[in-house]
């Protein structure tokens, strides 16, 4: 037993990393056993003959159970120090964390980091903050550059198979890790393997969902796309994993985002190994200790083939409960429990729901902007047909407010495309959440299994003691006993014994579950209530910040009083009397002006916006004043046809200047406004060129 | 609905000071659906005050359907060629058998618009078909009506044209011309060339508006569900945080009924006038074929007399006893022929006054119409960025 724990720790070491290797059985004072420097030794004189050999596709090497990431490390702080006390004498002793971690502390930064360096520097500045991590401790992961790999063993046709690996670049400054930095290749099946781990090892918890695996051709996998999307899932991914603070601890993910070289946590996807792991037990099962089960294998749930009998044997009660029969000894108590399962199922529900309306806003929110730019663009033509076609002035006049109107609208439609994008961003909560009630799911069926379990237990520790007492019953009829029967007491109070055992372990399992899923229901709702907090300002914020970005409410109403006072000087040069309905129009103006007006809580972007409005606007009042101005001027002239405001009404003619004048105010308003933020940020102001 | 209307029409023409001057203003209001399936039909009131000496009060009240209005521009359109008389709203077979509330209010407003033009046009406002059609009893003009499009089916005026067109494309190929005699005035070539472009655009860009009209309510829907969904979902969470999220599908549901209202002004402010000048420039369409028809006519006219002339100089020579008739029958030509270049002339002059008129009233109409349109927007966009503004002290208390 020993030695094959031994085997194993030094086999993870190996896979961790091979050049180390030397270095790290050197440095390895702290392992208890005097085996391992022969043993490595061995081991990497084998490793360099069977280069690839990935763990899973051996498993004769060693005998699958006794691997250490098969069992659960019973050493972890979070868990039941009873249930890890209870087992530490069965499972085993050398928590492999510290065989792995601890040499690589001191000795292995410089050489990771001197590795590494080049492609860590290039990668450094797309890190971006993960905000549930706090602010004391953080792990910032990236995932970037893909590479295309060949498959060199495990297929059929040479380099008929590629794959892709990521650089996985993970900063941090908890300590355990060893570093602060360090970076490592993986492909997607490391990704799964990791996610099916922490899957068997952290029952009951939230686990946050792993991107799906793509049933793909291979051709599709290669596009650059499908890489990049998969990328982006990755690091959403392993950055969610570091975010949930029992998961960033785990051993799993320090192995997986430290240790170089192949990924030495084992598939249990890998169908073969499953096989040969489910049938080295059955041996075992069909002889001796056949009844019992097997305490430290209790504490994982019954599926994959691993425990044939205990599949059958959970079923038989899971059948009994559903039929109804029998009350099961052990039923779900938990009434607060249950109460939440229900608000997590109708959460659920609306969350999906919820999710659904978002994407359709978002499509709607698209296609506005859409058509609107089209529209925009109808106009743009429009107007350049009419003015070059045009035949008459007050045409081309009409035309230059179209174009106005018109690049509003594209530019409208510029900005619906970025309020898009931004609430995209923003109602992405919903969906990850969505995500994350999946990983909810799991871990209540973790609960509900191992809830069957123990019921599996109980009622077979009951028929066995049922089977003693009959027995004891028997041969205390026979005076003088019996010696095979005494026997055979003997043997079952053995297999009561060791099923009690396995009962304690399974209840421990069933309440250390119990625990996780009520810690984790209250980590997620306050999370949740966090993150969906977030998500609404944003989302809010978003739509004010965009819509006032936006050019429709500036723009446009510039437009709106360019159109206006046009409209002025077209009527002042055709000589049309001009009624009251033109101040009218104006002072409908000025009293859209007022919600522009300067106010504290502009943003920066907002008011730099504003002010380039105003300007433009400023610019073409100008243009149109002086033309009323020209009118004004022949007004002089006595001669009725040539005196363009003859007739008009004189406030009518006056306005426009009073326009410009309260103009230029508001305009040199909002450049102080603007210019506190140059001088504050020190740097320029910066317009588009694009009217 | 009404005010929008009024505003519309009232500035698209400068308002005359009642007391003074002249004024016929009609109003077309309270339509009512009439009989059932196919024979369903609107009733229009058809309000009209005036101080004309020609009319028979200063206030007369019709009841009129949309036929009436068929009748009145078809009647038109035969007497004042080269006029471009007023495009109406077109017949639609879908909305036949639903006659929606919006459907049924903008014809309202479209026919409202189309016999303003008409009184306010200083030729058309004479007609007295026009009399005829505001104040004959009802029955009078049903019979009119059905003299016009009972037996005799009269066509509408462009699908006529299109089988003029027909016709004479055949004849030509038939008699071997290479194409129909046409005018080859550059000026007015480029006119018409103007004018089918400007169709071309007129109808992409009131394509847009439409589809923009259609997005507005869209996302008005979409903003409603999404409210309602994340109401659910507050009501499932709770709490504050609860109270956040109703906050916000309320807010939402509210901007949805907002936006619903936009684009229901969009569609009455901004794509009808849009589509309405789709509308009036096919009736100038109408007039250009009116215009080249009577040229052919003149220009046929102008053949046979020359033909008539020579056979005449060969009679003079040959059969005298001939000669007579054969006069009569030239100078009847002549006349014939007088007349049709008379009337061609009057369609190129008139036309010519009309196309000023045209563009007049466009630049007018179109500015109010992108006057609306930014309003509306800029209104739109201010109620949002309000309303969300003012979610936000909510959210800043709910976090803290």
């Amino acid at each position: 037993m020993m030695g094959s724990e031994n085997l194993d720790s030094e086999e993870a070491h190996m896979y961790a990393s091979r050049e180390e290797m030397e270095n790290l059985v050197l440095d390895e004072p702290s392992n208890n056993n005097n085996g391992t420097k022969s043993f490595s030794d061995y081991r990497s004189a084998m490793s360099s003959l069977a280069d690839t050999h990935h763990p899973l596709s051996s498993p004769m090497a060693e005998p699958a159970d006794s691997d250490p990431l098969l069992t659960p490390p019973p050493f972890r702080d979070f868990r039941n120090p009873n249930v890890a006390t209870d087992n530490s004498s069965y499972i085993e002793p050398p928590s492999y964390s510290d065989v792995i971690f601890s040499p690589f502390d001191e000795n292995a930064v410089n050489e990771i980091n001197g590795v590494d360096s080049p492609g860590r520097s290039s990668d450094s500045s797309g890190f971006l903050s993960k905000s549930t991590s706090s602010s004391s401790d953080y792990v910032k992961i990236t995932v970037s550059n893909p590479q295309k790999e060949q498959e060199t063993s495990n297929s059929l046709v040479p380099g008929g198979n590629t794959y892709v690996t990521y650089l996985i670049t993970t900063r941090t400054n908890i300590p355990g890790h060893n570093g602060s930095e360090f970076s490592v290749r993986r492909r997607f099946k490391d990704v799964v393997t990791l996610s099916d781990r922490l899957a068997e090892s952290y029952r009951g918890f939230f686990i946050p969902p792993r991107p799906d695996k793509n049933v793909v051709e291979s051709q599709v996998m290669q596009k650059q796309e499908f890489v990049e999307q998969r990328r982006v899932a990755l690091e959403k991914y392993l950055r969610r994993l570091a975010g949930h603070p029992v998961i960033r601890k785990s051993d799993e993910l320090k192995v997986f985002l430290q240790v170089q070289g192949k990924l030495p946590l084992p598939t249990s996807t890998d169908v073969a190994s499953r096989m040969l792991d489910g049938a080295v037990k059955l041996p075992k099962q069909l002889f001796g200790e056949s009844v019992a089960v097997a305490p430290h294998e209790v504490v994982q749930p019954a599926k994959g083939g691993r425990d044939l009998l205990r599949i059958f044997k959970e079923l038989k009660q899971s059948m009994a409960n559903d039929w109804g029969g029998s009350k099961p000894p052990v039923v779900e108590e938990d009434k607060e429990f249950l109460k939440k399962k229900e608000r997590m199922h109708d959460l659920e529900q609306q969350l999906s729901n919820a999710s659904q309306q978002a994407e359709s806003l978002v499509k709607a929110q698209q296609d506005m902007g859409e058509t609107m730019g089209e529209l925009g663009l109808a106009f743009i033509k429009l107007t350049k047909f009419e003015n070059e076609e045009a035949i008459f002035n007050s045409q081309r006049a009409r035309a230059a407010d179209m174009k106005n109107v018109a690049t509003a609208a594209v530019k409208a439609s510029r900005f619906y495309r970025e309020l898009n994008a931004q609430t995209v961003k923003h109602l992405d909560t919903l969906h990850e959440y969505l995500g994350l009630m999946l990983s909810v799911h799991g871990a209540f069926s973790d609960r509900s299994s191992a809830l069957l379990t123990v019921q599996t237990l109980i009622s077979e520790l009951s028929s066995l003691h049922l089977r003693a007492e009959k027995l004891e019953a028997a041969s205390s009829k026979i005076f003088g006993g019996d010696r095979s029967r005494i026997r055979k007491i003997e043997e079952l109070k053995e297999t009561i014994r060791v099923t009690e055992d396995a009962k304690h372990v399974a209840t421990g399992e069933y309440e250390r579950i119990k625990e996780n899923n009520r810690n984790e229901l209250e980590r997620l709702g306050r999370e949740r209530r966090a993150d969906f907090l977030n998500m609404l300002k944003g989302f809010v914020l978003n739509q004010v910040e965009c819509v006032w970005i936006d050019i429709r409410p500036s723009l446009v109403v510039v437009s709106a009083y360019r159109v206006g006072i046009s409209w002025v000087t077209i009527k002042a040069r055709t000589a049309v009397v001009i009624e009251s309905q033109e101040a009218v129009r104006f002072a409908e103006v000025e009293e859209q002006l007022i919600p522009f007006q300067l106010e504290s809580h502009y943003t920066r972007k907002e008011a730099e916006m504003l002010e380039a409005d105003f300007k433009n606007l400023q610019i073409g009042v100008r243009h149109d004043v002086e033309g009323v101005e020209k009118e004004h001027m022949l007004t002089k002239q006595d001669e009725v046809l040539v005196a363009g405001v003859r007739g008009m009404r004189w406030d009518a003619v006056e306005l426009p200047f009073q326009f410009r004048e309260n103009l230029d105010g508001h305009c040199n308003a909002l450049w102080r406004y603007a210019a506190r933020y140059y001088i504050y940020e020190g740097d320029m102001p910066f317009y588009e060129e694009d009217r | 609905m009404i005010t929008a209307q009024r505003s519309s029409s009232g500035s698209s023409h400068s308002p005359r000071s009642p007391s003074s001057q002249p004024y016929l203003s009609i109003s077309v209001t309270d339509p009512v659906k009439l009989g059932n399936g196919v024979q369903a039909y609107i009733s229009y009131r058809v309000i009209t005050k005036t101080n004309f000496p020609e009319y028979q009060g200063p206030e007369k009240i019709v009841i009129r359907r949309y036929s009436d209005f068929v009748w009145l521009r078809d009647r038109l359109f035969e007497k004042y060629k080269g006029v471009f008389i007023p495009p109406l709203p077109e017949k639609s077979a879908v909305e036949k058998f639903r006659f929606s509330a919006e459907f049924i209010e903008l014809r309202r407003q479209a026919l409202d618009v189309f016999v303003n033009r008409i009184a306010l046009h200083h030729e058309l406002q004479q007609s007295e078909d026009l009399r005829t059609f505001l104040q004959a009893d009802e029955e009078t003009m049903e019979r009119l009506r059905s003299q016009e499009t009972g037996i005799f089916k009269k066509k509408p005026a462009d699908l006529m044209q299109i089988f003029k067109e027909v016709q004479t494309k055949v004849s030509d190929v038939v008699l071997g011309k290479e194409k129909p005699v046409e005018e080859s005035n550059p000026e007015y070539e480029k006119l018409k060339n103007y004018i089918f472009e400007l169709e071309n655009h007129l109808s992409e860009a009131q394509k847009h508006a439409y589809r923009l009209v259609k997005r507005h309510r869209e996302l008005g829907q979409s903003l409603s569900d999404f409210g309602k969904a994340v109401k659910l979902l507050g009501a499932c969470e709770g709490d504050a945080l609860g109270k956040a999220f109703s906050d916000l599908g309320a807010k939402a549901e509210t901007l949805s009924v907002r936006l619903q209202k936009e684009a229901h002004q969009l569609l009455m402010n901004f794509e009808e006038p849009l589509k309405d000048y789709v509308r009036a420039v096919q009736s100038i369409k109408a007039t250009i074929a009116e215009r080249a028809n009577a040229f052919r006519h003149q220009c046929e006219l102008a053949e046979t007399i020359k033909l008539k002339e020579i056979n005449l100089d060969k009679l003079m020579l040959t059969r005298s006893d001939k000669v007579g008739e054969a006069e009569l029958e030239y100078r009847e030509l002549k006349l014939e022929s007088e007349e049709a270049t008379r009337r061609f002339e009057n369609i190129v002059r008139l036309m010519n006054e009309e196309m000023v008129r045209f563009q007049d009233q466009k630049t007018l109409d179109m500015g109010i119409a992108f006057h609306e349109f930014a309003k509306g927007q800029a209104r739109l966009a201010n109620n949002i960025a309000d309303a969300w503004r003012s979610l936000l002290p909510k959210l800043e208390a709910c976090s803290s």
